[in-house]
Parts: structure tokens; sequence; C-alpha cells
């Protein structure tokens, strides 16, 4: 025991010390391995799912836009793009780097990129470049292992195949908003867009469809592992308009060179079977942004390439608006059907006197003599002791003036006025003149060529048809194809038939304001109604020493207007046609309209795709275009 | 107690030396390699190959190791501490001089194809150093301060040299050995409390002399937050594997973190992650309860010994092993910087366990030799 000099229970009690610690030190980190484990294992369970879990939208397809027959307007084809997942890469600006010394960017496409950098949610990717070639798809892939989070991938470019035959109908689409975007998130994804005007502006939210998702297990740097789980999206619907292209280019051809437009209604259903508005542009132009000098030739042109002026443009119906005092004079009252005005020419009210257009009066007329002559006295007449409360609502009736629910967007209602809007905007009291230049279509009134071709449909199938683009929605004929879909408009049938008699002499009478628009065709004829709206005043100096409208600048001559609608037995097709400042209905618009009419009954698109009903002018109806 | 067992002066024979050994001890051991077979199985994405496989070939050799260093005499083992210490010493100087850059750090020399880090044998040789050199100093000598002089410098030399590697984690648990040995020797209580509020006050100062990825490390630790794809990646990282396991875990092969290469160094530094992910609390306490047993274990050795030379090198080398499990796994909970600490027998990597190996079996050595008597002579310190 001696040998044993250094104390060992100094030792052993040290060491017990020692191993308590030891102890104690295992015990906290048990403790904390509880702590973390299971107290705070739900968040670190998020945060590993956080981790390893990716959601990638799935874009879906945007619907195709048909025309009657099945002709593509709009549809969508693929192109090859270059995306960078923000998520798998640490470094977005070395990759971006890397990637413009393989693809050269421009300054705004690097401002653009850097923005959506910023601002996009981490698992929407950042498009860096599209409509890659295949030499810089081959580039890419070469140095994929210096572009992290850089992936090709296969976008949707909206593709008007019609281009600007079909502009003002089908719209464009251009890149999304920031109110889009607050409204539908996944617009953020590359590639999305959004409807910008007509049919592809009304129907966005149906051609969008919905976005799919999909959630994949990604690595560390990103690689995709496998897909855990995925929801498809809905691919837009596709739509059918009514319009049918052959038509289309018949009467974009007939209008070509003008600033005009035209539309060709099925006068039965409202079908929009052909909308043109001279000049067009090519929708395609929008898709990836308008350039500058683009932009500033469109703003030049007086003839407004940009608007649909067949939906849009707002006119004075002029004469063409008498169809519609006739019927306003009947139904209240203030005229009767056979009830005979003299017209010597003018029109005195109080100090005020109004013209005729023709200088020597035409003597006395009835109702039909007055269409069928143009007559303005008497309209005069007819609308001062009608009143313009029973005109306007019967205006509004037949679509002037009157929200007409068109299914495209940037449609104009036009505008009927009433003494309670002129207060409410003039701050003026509505004189008894406002009332007799309304009769004639003139004043305040302002209504579109498609509001036009509406009134000339209601007019010849007594139905309130309502003007629409769209007959089918993914393959489905919707409501409104069918006459029967259309409500009677509950006026006199009797009335409805003179003013179509009326129209009938407009052309084909002897001495009718339109002989120019009798159809040359046999056992066909069309009724219609000119119209020439002023667009300065012509003072009285000026009508009575021998004002021709002729002389003055384009700018400033009227519009030429015709509205019309055939067969005349039993009508198929409405007709309206504009020529922006064509000086007179009759000489310019009428044998526009023919030939169009003409056109549209030989094509015959209301005939060939559903049953007509067996009606001796569906029997008459030409198979070949006369000359 | 004395009457128990004669002190002998002669070995026992090998058949009695295998009697000897601490056999519970051993599967103690094997069950740990288990473990990291399993983990290394798993950190391989399912497979033997590259981790696995080539781990327990060396856990073989290291086995071998183990039981021929068991075998030898524990005064044998005795008579080489001073040699041995001596040549830490050298292999650290040379790895300073020769060593292999990696991480910035100087830590590898290559002897014969084999890749050793210096450091991991210093921890061991200065156990046996310090041991020999406590051995038979009695409490009053142990007092005098002169004396306590040169083992001191014995602890400082190796510590500042690994600290110059820079070798942080490694150099903190070298100088805590030394402590802890300076400690069961007798050293008295005031002494300790002045070093360590010395080196708290040094502190600052210290920290001025620090590697910048040494501060980085420090900075991110306070502040993972700071640098999230940066330097606090891998305790972010670390930690979400760890919380998601759970009470029960994810199941074998089932932890995203690993599997996607989300969780850095997983079958070296951060191995108990691949752990706690798939086997939960459960997994991960078991494997810290099998760590503890070995530590205390150590301990017990320590005190069952009847030399100072085999409980003051039981101690020591059990502390070595305690603060590998606390640096290691304080490291991966994020509760201390990160520091290149691996986990024995459990981590991928043959410098380690190769060492923990010698480690077991000097340790084995004393357990077998427990009731040897050293001749008197031999081992006394020079004074």
């Amino acid at each position: 025991m001696k040998r044993e000099i250094f104390n060992s229970g100094i030792f052993t009690r040290r060491a017990l010390l020692v191993a308590g610690a030891e102890v104690a030190v295992f015990g906290a980190l048990g403790a904390r391995l509880y702590k973390m484990q299971v107290v705070d294992g739900a968040k670190y369970t998020a945060m590993a799912r956080g981790n390893s879990v990716s959601v990638r939208l799935l874009a879906a397809s945007r619907g195709r836009i048909f025309d009657r027959y099945g002709a593509e307007l709009a549809t969508n084809r693929q192109n090859w793009r270059a995306l960078l997942m923000v998520e798998q890469t640490n470094d977005p600006a070395t990759v971006l780097d890397t990637f413009s010394k393989l693809v050269p960017l421009s300054d705004s496409e690097r401002a653009r990129i850097l923005r959506e950098l910023r601002t996009h949610q981490r698992y929407v990717p950042v498009m860096l470049q599209d409509f890659l070639s295949w030499d810089q798809m081959a580039q890419i892939e070469v140095n994929a292992p210096d572009l992290p989070g850089v992936l090709i991938d296969v976008g949707a470019t909206r593709i008007y195949p019609q281009s600007e035959l079909l502009s003002h109908v089908v719209g464009y689409v251009g890149p999304p908003k920031d109110a889009d975007v607050k409204a539908d998130p996944t617009l953020t994804m590359p590639g999305m867009r959004v409807g910008r005007t007509a049919t592809e502006g009304f129907y966005d939210l149906d051609l969008r469809g919905h976005a799919g998702a999909q959630q994949l297990e990604v690595n560390a740097v990103g690689r995709v592992i496998r897909e855990l789980d995925r929801q498809e999206g809905t691919p837009g619907v596709d739509l059918g308009l009514s319009i049918d292209i052959a038509l289309q280019q018949a009467v974009a051809d007939r209008l070509v060179g003008q600033s005009a437009s035209a539309v060709v209604m099925d006068a039965r259903n409202g079908e929009v079977l052909s909308m043109v508005s001279q000049p067009s542009f090519d929708p395609s132009l929008f898709d990836s942004g308008v350039s500058n000098t683009q932009w500033q030739s469109w703003m030049a042109d007086p003839r407004k390439p940009l608007i649909n002026k067949a939906a849009a443009g707002l006119y004075p119906p002029g004469s063409t608006f008498k169809t519609v005092t006739a019927m306003a004079a009947m139904t209240s009252g203030a005229v009767g059907p056979y009830e005979t005005i003299s017209c010597p020419g003018h029109f005195d009210l109080g100090n005020a006197r109004f013209y005729c257009w023709r200088k020597g009066g035409h003597g006395p007329l009835d109702l039909k003599g007055g269409i069928k002559n143009s007559c303005d006295v008497y309209f005069y007449n007819a609308a001062l002791r009608t009143g313009i409360g029973p005109l306007a609502a019967m205006a509004q009736r037949f679509g002037i003036g009157a929200d007409l629910g068109v299914d495209m967007d940037n449609v104009q209602n036009g505008l009927m006025p009433t003494k309670a809007w002129h207060e409410r905007v003039h701050h003026k009291r509505w004189a008894l003149g406002d009332t007799v230049i309304s009769g004639i279509g003139q004043g305040f009134i302002l209504t579109t060529p498609l509001a036009l071709a509406t009134l000339a449909s209601r007019i010849a199938t007594g139905r309130t048809v309502g003007p629409h683009v769209a007959r089918s929605r993914a393959g489905v004929v919707q409501t409104g194809a069918v006459a029967e879909d259309w409500p009677k408009m509950e006026l006199s049938e009797h009335y409805f038939s003179l003013i179509r008699q009326g129209m009938w002499a407009v052309v084909n009478a002897p001495g009718g304001t339109a002989p120019a628009a009798r159809l040359r065709l046999a056992g066909v004829q069309m009724a219609g109604k000119t119209g020439s709206a002023q667009v300065v005043r012509v003072g009285r100096y000026a009508r009575e020493h021998g004002f021709n409208s002729l002389n003055l600048p384009w700018q400033l001559r009227p519009h030429a207007l015709f509205i019309g609608f055939a067969p005349y037995a039993a009508p198929r097709y409405a007709v309206s046609v504009v020529v922006e400042h064509g000086n007179a209905g009759a000489d310019i618009a009428g044998p526009i309209a023919r030939d169009i009419m003409t056109d549209a009954l030989h094509l015959d698109p209301a005939g060939r795709d559903h049953p007509l009903p067996p009606t001796p002018s569906a029997l008459v109806t030409p198979s070949v275009r006369a000359s | 107690m004395m009457e128990r067992r004669l002190w002998r002066e002669g070995s026992l024979g090998i058949a009695g030396k295998v009697w000897q050994t601490n056999w519970l001890y051993v599967l103690l051991i094997m069950a740990l390699a288990a473990v990291g077979y399993i983990a290394l199985y798993a950190a391989a994405g399912g497979s033997p190959e590259p981790y696995a496989q080539k781990q327990l070939v060396r856990f073989g050799i290291g086995f071998v190791i183990m039981v021929a260093l068991a075998m030898t005499d524990i005064r044998r083992i005795a008579t080489w501490s001073w040699p041995l210490y001596a040549l830490g010493i050298l292999l650290l100087l040379l790895v300073a001089r020769y060593g292999h850059v990696g991480k910035g750090a100087q830590r590898w020399i290559s002897v014969g194809g084999f890749q050793l880090q210096p450091s991991e044998l210093m921890k061991i040789f200065l156990v046996l150093a310090l041991a020999r050199y406590f051995h038979r100093a009695s409490y009053e000598r142990i007092g005098n301060l002169l004396f306590l002089l040169p083992a001191t410098l014995a602890v400082l030399l190796p510590v500042g040299l690994i600290l110059k590697e820079p070798n942080l984690g490694t150099a903190v648990i070298t100088a805590t050995i030394g402590g802890a040995i300076f400690l069961a020797a007798g050293v008295r209580w005031w002494k300790f409390v002045i070093v360590i509020g010395g080196l708290a006050a040094a502190l600052p100062l210290a920290y001025h002399h620090l590697h910048d990825y040494q501060r980085e490390r420090i900075l991110t630790f306070m502040h993972p937050e700071r640098d999230p794809l940066g330097s606090g990646y891998n305790i972010i990282q670390s930690k979400i594997a760890l919380g998601s396991g759970g009470l029960l875990g994810r199941g074998f092969m089932n932890g995203t973190q690993g599997n996607l290469d989300f969780l850095p160094e997983k079958q070296t530094d951060f191995i108990f992650d691949l752990i706690a992910e798939q086997f939960g609390l459960v997994g991960s306490l078991g494997v810290l309860f099998l760590l503890l047993l070995i530590v205390l274990g150590g301990m017990l050795i320590a005190l069952r010994c009847r030399h100072q030379f085999g409980r003051l090198v039981a101690l020591g080398i059990s502390v070595d092993l305690f603060m590998y499990v606390f640096v290691n796994i304080a490291m991966v909970m994020g509760a201390i910087p990160v520091g290149g600490v691996p986990l024995p027998l459990i981590s991928y990597g043959g410098s380690v366990l190769i060492t923990a190996m010698i480690a077991f079996g000097i340790l084995m050595s004393v357990h077998v030799h427990r009731d040897v008597e050293f001749p008197e002579d031999a081992l006394a310190s020079r004074r």
C-alpha cells in the first residue's frame, strides 16, 4: 500500500465528477434533441418539405378561335424558349451573365428579366429568351453545367393565320399588365398572354382556361427526382365564331382602300357573318409589344386602322334612321300609315327653317313614299308630332343608342338623345328643333355600323335579334343560333310590312333613292335605306346658293351609309355599310351593299350549316354569282 | 480489496488476457460500428458502395489493431509514452510544413498512400504522456507549480500547433483532455478557476486572431439566416434534417434532406443528421445512449484500474470520446459553431476510425492490465 503514494481517493472523486458532468451534458443533448425533433418537429418537417418540394404551374393552352366552318382564326404555335428556374440557382446574376454570352440580350430584355427576378414567386420561372434558334438551343444545352437553373421549354405563341382580315373581330393578345396579374397570379408564368380587344378580350377568361400545378421532388441542386402530384389544368375553351372567312374576305376586298366598315348579319338570329373595318392591322404585332415607329404610323393615319369602325365607329345614322321615325310615328299614332304630308322643300319651325334634300320638294307623300323618296320634310313632321320621348324609346328598341350586349370588347353603344340627357350633359333645355332633326337621324344621335345592321335585321324579321360573334363554345352551338331564341318585337306587323315595302321601293321601284343598290340577281331583291351623315352643318346661305358637298375637303364630307336586307320576301341577311366621308349614301354605300349582299347570298353562310325553313326565297337563292 | 487478486510483476498469459478482456465493451463498440454501417449505407442512397463497405474493411483493420493493443502490456505502452509524444509533435510539424491544404486548413499528411490526420493521433499521445508524467506524482507534488509547468507546456505545444493548422475544434478538444487529466491527477481547483477566468478574459483578443473563415463560422453560427445559401446553409440544412425526424423518424432511406443532397457532408460530419432524420428521436436518443455507455464504460475502466497511469489514460480517452460526441452532436444541432469534428465509428473516414480503434485498444489494455504492478523505478518521474 505504501507504494501507492498518489491519492486514489482524489482520482475517484474527480473522475466521478467528470463522469457526472458527461452525463449532464449528454442529458442536455438529449433534451435538445427532444426539443428539436418532437416539440419543433412539425416546423422542421415543413421546412424539409419546402426544401424538397417544388411547385410548378402548368400553363393551360389558350382556346383556339375558328370561323363557322372551322377555319383557324387564332391558334397557338409551339416555340422553344429558355427559362430560368429561380429556386434552382443560387446566383441568378452570374447565370444571366453567362447566358447573355450565348444568347445576346438587349438592355430592355435584361431589365425585364431582373425585374421579374425580383417580383416573381420563387416557383415561377422567369423567361430569358423566346423563339430560340436551333443554334442557340445547342449552345445552351452544351453549356448547361454553367447555367444552373436554365432549362429549355416549349412555349406557345398566339398565331393569327388570317392576319389583317380578322384582326378587328378576333382581337389580339398582349403581355399581362400588373392589374391582370393581381387578378390571376398564374399570369406571371412565362409567355402568358391576355386577350386585349374584341373576341380575345371579351372571352379572355374562357379562352385562358385554368393552370394546373405539378409538385416535384427536387434535390439540393434543383434536379427533379420525381413527380409527387399533378393537377392537370383545364385548357381554354375553343370558340367557333359565326364569321365566314370567305364572305369576310369578299367584303374586305370590296372596301379595301377606303376608310369604311361593313357588317353582314344573319337577320334571323343576329349572327355576325362578316364584320370588316378598313384599313386593318396585323394582330401578331401586339404579341411581343409594338414598336414605336409602328405605333406612330398607326396614330398618324387619319383612317384609324386600330379602331374597329364597325363596332366602335360612331356616326349619325342619317336617313337610315327614318325607318325608326316611321315606326315611332305610326305606333304612337302621330301619323297614320296612309296619311299624306306635303313637302314644299322646307319645314319651318318658328324662325328656323329646315330643308328637304330635294330643293323643289316632294309634294304630298304617304309613309311608303316618304321612305322611298327619303323625304326629310315628311320625317321632320313625323318626328315633331311623335315627340322626342317616344322617338328615343323606339330608337332604343331597334338598337340605336342602346346596349346590344355584343360579345366583343371595345364596342360602342352610340347615343340616342333624350330631354333628360340633354339637360344633364349640356345644361340646356331641349329645343323642338332638336326633335325635328332627330327625325332624320341628325343632331345628337350616334350609332355604329353594327347597330345599324341590327336595326336592319330587326326591321326585316320583327325580332329582337342581338348581334353576336361567338356561335359555339367547345363545339356546342349556343343559344341564339335560331330565330326562335329571339322574341318578337311586339310591334304591329302591318307597320313593319309598310316600312319594308318603303325600303323595297328605295332600291327597286322607279324613282327610289338607291337604284344602284338593286341586286343583279334573278328572283332575289334587296330592300334598303340610304343615309348621309353630315360632318359639318350646312347653313341656309350655302343651301340656297348651290352647295355641293363634293367641293369640301375629304375629312369634312358627309359619311355615306346604307342599310339593307335580302331576300326581300324571306329576309335572311342584313347588311350595313358606312363609308367615311363617302359623300352620298346612295351613290357610294349602295353599290357596296349590293355587292356585299350578292356575295352573302352566293356564299350563303347562314343557309349552309343549319337547316333553313323551306321558304320560297330559299328556293330562288342563286347558287352562282351573277355578273 | 487487495486480497482479491495478487499484484503481479509478470504478465498474464495470452489466454488470461483474452479472458480479462471486457467483451461487453467490445460488443458496444461493434454495435456503434453497426450503426455507422447502416448510416453510411443510407448515405450512399441504399448501397454499401462507396462508403459502408470500405468503412467496414477499415473497421476490420482497426479491430485487429485494437485487439493487438489490448493484448499489449500497459506497462510497455507506458514506456512508449514520451517517444510517441515526440512523434506526434514531429508529425504536427510535418503537417504544418508539407501537409495537404483542404478547406483552408492544413490537417493531413500522406503516409505510404494513407491519409493521416496527426492531430487525431496527438490527442492519444498527449493522454499517454500526461498519464505517465502524473503517474506516481503525489498530491503534494502536484500542488507545486513548478512541477506542473512541464505538463502544461506538453499540453500547450500540440494545442498551439493544431490551432495553427488551423483546426479550432480539435485544439479545443485537446486542451480539454489535458485539463481533464490535470483535474483527475489532483491539480488544485483554484488553478482551474484562474486559467478559465484568464481564458474568458482573453477571448475577445483571441477572436481578433482567428482566421477569417473561423470568424465567419462564429458569426454565421450566431445568425444562420444572415446568409442562408452561403455559410449559414450547412447549419440550417442540418437543423432541418435533425428536426424533421420527429419522434419516430421518416423511415429508413426516406429522409429527403439526406437523399436529396440538401445535407452537406452527410457521410462525415453530419452523419448524425441522417440517423436523426430517418429514425427520429427514438433513433437519435438510442445512438446518444450507446455513445454515453461507451464514454461511461471508459470511465468505469478508469475507476476499476489500480494504477494511476491506467486510470489517467482511461479517463483521458473517455474524455476524448466524450468531446468528440459532444462537439459533433452539438454542432449538427446548431448549438455550437461548425467545427469539422466527426462522430467516431459512425462518420466515414479512415483516419478517425483507426485512431478511435487505437484509443479503444489502449483502453482495453488498461482494462486487461488493470491489476498489474508498475516497477517503482521504471516509470518513476525524473525529478
